[in-house]
């Protein structure tokens, strides 16, 4: 009962907060609503017994990725014409645009309240979770069973990585010809 | 136990307000916050489903959309950067140089 009285508290906050996200006028203020989603999308994750993706939910997305976005946001320095300015009202796009979010929400509730999801049940229950410990459980199976995704993964950053020192330095290496 | 239709019911609309939100914004650093939105609401899926059926592998998964998530949101921020240099907007209707 407290549990379920959790969960409907902090769906409600993820939901408002996404939808300041969308609706808000000021990039800077979306950003902030953006890392209130995503904690409160950690406890979500705690609820589900999953504690290791809760923890790097707050490490990584609420932490890094989006000190990232704010930090870009304040980079650009956007004029308060370019904030504010949805210029050409798209009346049309726009409203057909939520109707369409209002169908997929429908769409997707009566999906997932009428299916029965049935799947070959794993063995870990979170009981023997827990005596083994969610975050040995992870480490243990991404260096057994997902070791090839796990090395794929690290060539993936390398790659992101000079892809946006390439993409981002461009300037001052012009600087440098002229 | 919370029934867990209503983790997909949650999860779900976080995707519509990230769909909508890629629709009706023009500013493309919100576009992008939208598609990290619904990134989220795909993660919130698969833990859901990682616990309904006793899994593990649904978490790891979590955990490789997290880096695939981080690697896009460098380059993407570096390509809007590099846009907002050129053309000193990052108002998607501006930015159609590629456009047919």
């Amino acid at each position: 009962m407290l549990e379920a009285l959790l969960f409907l508290i902090i769906s409600l906050i993820t939901i408002v907060c996404a939808l300041c996200v969308v609706f808000q006028k000021n990039p800077i203020y979306s950003a902030i609503f953006l890392i209130q989603t995503m904690v409160s999308l950690a406890v979500l994750y705690i609820l589900l017994h999953a504690q290791f993706i809760a923890a790097i939910q707050v490490m990584v997305y609420a932490g890094a990725i989006m000190v990232l976005f704010i930090f870009v946001i304040m980079l650009l320095n956007l004029s308060k014409a370019d904030i504010e300015g949805e210029r050409d009202n798209l009346l049309f796009q726009k409203s057909s645009a939520i109707i369409l979010g209002f169908i997929l929400v429908v769409m997707i509730g009566v999906v997932s309240v009428k299916t029965v999801f049935q799947g070959v049940k794993g063995e870990y229950t979170p009981e023997s979770i827990s005596q083994i410990g969610n975050t040995q459980l992870v480490g243990k199976l991404l260096f057994t069973k997902f070791v090839f995704p796990f090395e794929i993964a690290s060539i993936l950053l390398f790659a992101a990585i000079i892809g946006a020192i390439v993409l981002a330095k461009k300037k001052i290496i012009e600087d440098e010809k002229a | 136990m919370i029934p867990l239709s209503w983790y997909l019911i949650l999860s779900g609309i976080l995707f519509s307000i990230g769909a909508v939100g890629v629709l009706i914004r023009r500013n493309a650093i919100v576009i992008f916050m939208c598609i990290e939105l619904m990134l989220n609401a795909v993660n919130l899926a698969f833990v859901t489903f990682s616990r309904q059926l006793d899994s593990m592998d649904g978490q790891i998964f979590v955990f490789f959309i997290m880096t695939v998530a981080a690697a896009e949101a460098a380059v993407g921020l570096a390509i809007i950067i590099a846009v907002y240099r050129n053309k000193a907007t990052v108002n998607v209707d501006d930015i159609n140089l590629m456009k047919w």
